[in-house]
C-alpha cells in the first residue's frame, strides 16, 4: 500500500491504496464520487476524463499515485455554489445528452477544449471531441452545445 | 399549446443530474458490506469441460468463493429462457437448447462463463480468477451462419441437429411463384447484414442482495424491462418468488435493446447474493460486453422483386438466414421472424410476397433484438432491392417508389404478410425529402463532383416500422410468451403535486420531460410539480418496460388513460364543492367549471379535498390516485424518407457524407427537440452499420477480433455530418395521443439509405461495413474492367 494525497474539487484527500489503483478507481471507490464514469477498458471512450492540474486526462490511464499532489476536477467539482457551468448549461439548453454516461467526460474535455480553442469551428470540435464516444446523440447537438458554451465563456 | 405541454420542446428535467455527476447508475451503487464479483470466461470457442480445479483460487487471499456450474446446478435452479415460440414449416415449435447460467460440461462460445469469484475487492477476484484451472478439450468452431447450417459442420448443441433452430416461412409461395413467372423483369441481390455489437455506454452491471430476515432478494440491474427480469428470474429461474424479488433498474446508461434480455450473468450474481448472504456486485469491463451482450443484426439474404413493364410491383420473395450465436435469447426467435418478414411490404402495395427464414446456432455471442430489432433487416432488404430495380429498369428511384407507394386513400391496408398499416402518406414525406435535398439539382452537384475527380451518389430509403409494441392477443396468437401492454399511475399529493409511476423505463429517451409534459397538459399541473417514477419494481405497478418504440404509444396511452380517471373523479368531487350536478362540470386544462357560470374551482383544490375529505361526495372514496392498463389495438407505423449524398474520392476509398435529410412521420409529437435527438442518435448507430462498424469472428478458431473500441470501429464525432430532419404527420388512428414512436427510425432507415448513396456514387453493389478499403477496391475492379 501507498499514501496519495490530492486536492479533489477543492479537497484536500489522502488515502492509502495498492500502487495499481488507478486514478479513476481512487475517485470512483475511494472518494465516492461516481460522476467520473468508467466505459471501457482501452481508454478509448472518454467517460473516465477529469482535469488535473487544469488539463484534461483520461483518469483510467492514470495511476492514482501519478496524481499525487496534484489538484484535480471532476464533473462535480465544476457547478459553484449551486450555479451551473456554462458547459453544463449549454448541455441542457441544446439537448447535448441523453442517457447521461458519457456526459461527465464529455463536459471536462469540452471545457479543456474551449480553453484552447475560445472560439472553435465545428470541424475543431468534432476533432476534439474524437476521444469520447457517445452512442446516444449522434454528436450533432453535443457540436452545438459546445459552440454555444464557448461563445458564453467568451470566446 | 403551453410552454411546458404537448408540442413544447421542454429542456429536459433528467439533465441537472446527469450534467453534476449527480446520476445514479448501478455501478455507482454501494450497498453495506459488498463483495465483488468477478466471471472467468471460456477462452475457446467450443470445447468440452473435463474438469475444473478451483482449490488454490478458493484458497487466495480475499476470495469470499469461487462458484462453478456444478454449483449452480446442485442448487436446483433454473436458466436464461427464450420467450417466443416460433413455429416452423414443420407445424413444430422452435428448437431451444439450455442455456446454462453458468457452463457445466460445455463451452460454446468465448465468453461463457465458467465461475464465478467473489472476493473482497475486484483486483482480489481476478487475481484469484489465475488460479482456477480449466482442463479444457477444444472441439472444432463454427462462427458464420451459412457455414453451421452446411452439412458436416460442428454440432453445437445436442438437441438441434445441423445446428437448425427453425425453419419459417410467411405469406403465399404458390401465388408469389405465379407473379415471378408471369414478370416483366426479376432485379436479385444477395445481402449480407453485418454482426453489431450495440455498446450502450455505461457496461452491464448487476449487485445482488439478500435479506435472510425477510427472504428477499433485491437485484440492481442495468434493465430495459425490470418487471420482466423480475418475472423470468422468478418463474422460470426460481431464486425467489415474485414478492420476494425485487428489481430495480436505477439510471441506465443507455439500452438500445441490449438490456432488454435477461442474461446468465444477473442471474449468477443473485443467486450468489442469496448463497453467501452478503450483497455481490458485478459490473461488466467492455471487453466482456463485447463478449456476452446480446449483438445485433447478422443474417444473409438473397432476396428477388418480379415488377411489369411499366414499373409496378408483382412479388416479393427473400430468403434469409439468421445467425442466433451459441444461444437463444430472451426474444432472439421473434427478431429474424414476426420484427423483420412481417415488415417487407415497406411503404409499397405489393401484391404477393413469400419469405423463408432459417435460423441456426453458431459459436458466437448470442443475437437478439438491437435498436430497430428486423425492422432494419427488413428496410435493407426492401430499399436495397427498390433502388437496384429502378437503376436496372431505368426508371428515377424517387419515380419508382413513387409508382408503387401505397396510396393515401389505400388505408387500413392490409400487407400479405400480417400487418395492417391503419394510416401513412409515404407520398408527403417523400416529396419533403425531395424538396429539402434539393434533388433537381442534383445532376448539377454530381457534375461538379466529377469535375473535381469525386464519385458523387445519392441514396434514398422509404422506411417503414412497426412500433409501440405490441397488442398482446396479436403477438400472442404469434408465439410471444407475454401480453405487452402498460401500465400507469398517476397519483395527486394532498398538495396538489403529482407523481406518475410508470411501467416504461427510461435510458436515454427523456420520460421524465415528456411523460411530465403529457400530465402538465392533461391535468394543468406545473411541470415543476411533477415527478416520474420508474424502474422499481416495488413502487412501480407491473409493467413492460421500454423496446420497440413503444414507452409513449403504449405507456404514454396508459398515463393519458390514468389522467382521464382523475379528470372523471374530479369532477365528481368538484360538484361537489361547487354544490353542481356532475353532469354541468366543465373540465379544461386543471381546471372544473360549473357550466354557464363563472364559478370554478381547480385541480389543485379539488386534490385537497380528496385527500381532506371534511366536505366530500357521498359514496366517492377519499384520495386522488388512478391507475390504468393500456393494451394497445394495433401496432403504430412510423414511416418516413432519408436521403443520403455523398462524395466518394476514388483514389482512396473515402465517403464523405454531404448530406442527409431526414423527413420522419412520427404521428404527434410530444417534445420535439427530444424527437429529433433521437432521430440523430439512431442515423448514427446506421451510419455506423452501413460505414464503419462489423463484428468479426476468425472463421477458423471462433475468436471475437473486434473485441475492444481498437478494433470495433464506433462512430465518433468527426466520423458524422449534420443531419437535417423534418417531420410529416399521420396521427396514429388507434390509440388517443395519436402518436407513433421515434426512438428506431434512424436506425431503421440509415444504412439503407447510405448505402444506395454509395453504390449509386460507385457503380457496384457492396455489402457493409462500407470501409475504406472495401470502397477502393470496387472503385479499382469496376475501373479496370472499364478498360
Amino acid at each position: 500500500m501507498a499514501t496519495v494525497s490530492m486536492t479533489v474539487n477543492g479537497k484536500s484527500v489522502s488515502a492509502d491504496v495498492e500502487p495499481r489503483t488507478l486514478l479513476v478507481e481512487f475517485i470512483r471507490q475511494n472518494l465516492h464520487l461516481t460522476g467520473t464514469h468508467v466505459g471501457c477498458d482501452t481508454s478509448q471512450c472518454g467517460a473516465c476524463v477529469v482535469h488535473v492540474d487544469g488539463r484534461s486526462v483520461k483518469s483510467c490511464t492514470m495511476l492514482a499515485m501519478q496524481a499525487d499532489g496534484a489538484a484535480v476536477t471532476t464533473v462535480e467539482g465544476l457547478a459553484t455554489n449551486g450555479k451551473m457551468h456554462p458547459i453544463q448549461k449549454a448541455f441542457n439548453e441544446h439537448h447535448g445528452l441523453q442517457c447521461g454516461f458519457c456526459t461527465p467526460g464529455m463536459l471536462m474535455s469540452a471545457i479543456d477544449l474551449i480553453k484552447r480553442h475560445p472560439n472553435p469551428s465545428e470541424e475543431t470540435i468534432r476533432h476534439e471531441l474524437e476521444g469520447n464516444i457517445c452512442r446516444c446523440t449522434g454528436y450533432q447537438n453535443i457540436v452545438k452545445a459546445v459552440k454555444a458554451a464557448a461563445q458564453e465563456m467568451g470566446g | 399549446m403551453t410552454d411546458t405541454g404537448i408540442g413544447a420542446s421542454v429542456r429536459r428535467k433528467e439533465d441537472r443530474r446527469f450534467t453534476t455527476g449527480k446520476g445514479r447508475y448501478t455501478d455507482d451503487i454501494h450497498r453495506p458490506g459488498q463483495a465483488i464479483g468477478y466471471f472467468l470466461r471460456s477462452p475457446h470457442a467450443h470445447a468440452n469441460i473435463k474438469g475444473i480445479d478451483t482449490t488454490a483460487a478458493k484458497a487466495a487471499p480475499g476470495v469470499v468463493a469461487v462458484l462453478t456450474g456444478a454449483d449452480y446446478a446442485a442448487d436446483g435452479f433454473g436458466n436464461p429462457i427464450c420467450g417466443w415460440t416460433v413455429t416452423g414449416k414443420n407445424g413444430e415449435g422452435h428448437i431451444a437448447p439450455p442455456h446454462p447460467t453458468i457452463a457445466v460440461d460445455k463451452v460454446r462460445q468465448v465468453g461463457d462463463a465458467v465461475a464465478l469469484i467473489v472476493a473482497e475487492t475486484l483486483d482480489k477476484a481476478k487475481d484469484a480468477a489465475e488460479l482456477v484451472e480449466v482442463d479444457y478439450e477444444e472441439l472444432p468452431a463454427v462462427v458464420n451462419i451459412a457455414d453451421a447450417l452446411a452439412s458436416g459442420a460442428p454440432q453445437i448443441h445436442a438437441e438441434a441437429p445441423g445446428n437448425l433452430c427453425f425453419d419459417w416461412d410467411i405469406g403465399d409461395k404458390a401465388a408469389t411463384e405465379k407473379a415471378f413467372s408471369a414478370a416483366a423483369h426479376v432485379t436479385t441481390l444477395e445481402l449480407v447484414n453485418n454482426r453489431l455489437v450495440p455498446n450502450a455506454m455505461e457496461p452491464r452491471a448487476a449487485i445482488g442482495e439478500y435479506d435472510s430476515g425477510s427472504e428477499e432478494i433485491t437485484l440492481y440491474t442495468t434493465s430495459q424491462n425490470p418487471h420482466v427480469a423480475r418475472l423470468v428470474i422468478s418463474a422460470f429461474v426460481g431464486l425467489a418468488p415474485e414478492n420476494k424479488l425485487r428489481v430495480i433498474a436505477p439510471d441506465v446508461g443507455g439500452g438500445f435493446g441490449s438490456k432488454i434480455f435477461i442474461y446468465p450473468d444477473e442471474i449468477a450474481v443473485a443467486w450468489a447474493a442469496r448463497k453467501l448472504d452478503r450483497p455481490v456486485k458485478w459490473t461488466a469491463e467492455r471487453s466482456e460486453s463485447f463478449l456476452t451482450d446480446a449483438h445485433g443484426r447478422d443474417h444473409i439474404t438473397k432476396a428477388e422483386l418480379a415488377t411489369d413493364k411499366d414499373g409496378r410491383i408483382l412479388g416479393l420473395r427473400v430468403a434469409t438466414l439468421a445467425n442466433f450465436g451459441a444461444y437463444l435469447s430472451t426474444f432472439a426467435t421473434a427478431v429474424p421472424t414476426y420484427l423483420y418478414a412481417t415488415l417487407l411490404s415497406g411503404q409499397y402495395a405489393i401484391p404477393t410476397i413469400y419469405a423463408e427464414v432459417k435460423g441456426g446456432f453458431t459459436n458466437t455471442s448470442p443475437v437478439d433484438a438491437y435498436r430497430g430489432a428486423g425492422r432494419p433487416e427488413a428496410t435493407y432488404v426492401v430499399e436495397r432491392l427498390m433502388e437496384r430495380a429502378a437503376r436496372d429498369l431505368g426508371i428515377d428511384p424517387a419515380e419508382f417508389r413513387r409508382r408503387n407507394f401505397i396510396g393515401t386513400d389505400q388505408f387500413p391496408y392490409q400487407t400479405p404478410v400480417i400487418l395492417n398499416y391503419d394510416i401513412g402518406d409515404y407520398g408527403a414525406s417523400l416529396d419533403k425529402a425531395l424538396e429539402m435535398i434539393d434533388y433537381g439539382n442534383f445532376a448539377g452537384r454530381r457534375a461538379a463532383s466529377e469535375r473535381n475527380g469525386k464519385h458523387r451518389g445519392i441514396g434514398f430509403a422509404a422506411y417503414i416500422e412497426a412500433c409501440g409494441i405490441a397488442p398482446s392477443a396479436a403477438v400472442g396468437s404469434l408465439g410471444a410468451g407475454v401480453g405487452l401492454w402498460e401500465s400507469a399511475q398517476v397519483r395527486f399529493n394532498p398538495t396538489g403535486s403529482v407523481t406518475v409511476f410508470t411501467g416504461s423505463h427510461s435510458h436515454g429517451q427523456g420520460h421524465e420531460t415528456t411523460f411530465a409534459q403529457l400530465i402538465c397538459d392533461r391535468l394543468g399541473v406545473p411541470f415543476e410539480s411533477i415527478e416520474i417514477v420508474h424502474g422499481d419494481t416495488k413502487e412501480v405497478p407491473f409493467g413492460m418496460g421500454t423496446y420497440g418504440s413503444r414507452s409513449l404509444a403504449v405507456g404514454g396511452t396508459a398515463i393519458a388513460k390514468a389522467c382521464t380517471k382523475i379528470v372523471d373523479k374530479g369532477k365528481k368531487i368538484a360538484a361537489h364543492l361547487m354544490e353542481a350536478a356532475v353532469d354541468d362540470i366543465e373540465y379544461k386544462s386543471g381546471v372544473f367549471k360549473v357550466a354557464g357560470t363563472d364559478r370554478q374551482t381547480t385541480m389543485a383544490e379539488v386534490a385537497f379535498a380528496a385527500y381532506v375529505p371534511h366536505n366530500f361526495p357521498e359514496g366517492v372514496e377519499p384520495g386522488l390516485n388512478e391507475s390504468a392498463f393500456y393494451d394497445p389495438l394495433n401496432f403504430t407505423f412510423p414511416a418516413g424518407t432519408h436521403i443520403a449524398e455523398v462524395e466518394v474520392d476514388p483514389a482512396t476509398g473515402t465517403v464523405d457524407i454531404v448530406d442527409w435529410v431526414a423527413v420522419d412521420d412520427f404521428g404527434n409529437v410530444i417534445n420535439p427537440m427530444i424527437v429529433e435527438g433521437q432521430v440523430h442518435g439512431g442515423i448514427a448507430q446506421g451510419i455506423g452499420q452501413a460505414l464503419l462498424e462489423g463484428c468479426v469472428y476468425d472463421r477458423e478458431t471462433g475468436q471475437l477480433l473486434s473485441g475492444s473500441y481498437m478494433d470495433y470501429a464506433m462512430p465518433r464525432a468527426d466520423d458524422l455530418p449534420n443531419f437535417r430532419v423534418g417531420l410529416t404527420n399521420t396521427p396514429c388512428t388507434h390509440n388517443e395521443l395519436g402518436v407513433k414512436g421515434c426512438g428506431e427510425a434512424g436506425a431503421i432507415a440509415a444504412p439503407a439509405a447510405l448505402m444506395n448513396a454509395i453504390t449509386d456514387a460507385i457503380g457496384s453493389e457492396i455489402d457493409m461495413p462500407a470501409t475504406q478499403e472495401k470502397v477502393w477496391r470496387a472503385v479499382q475492379s469496376r475501373r479496370m474492367a472499364a478498360e
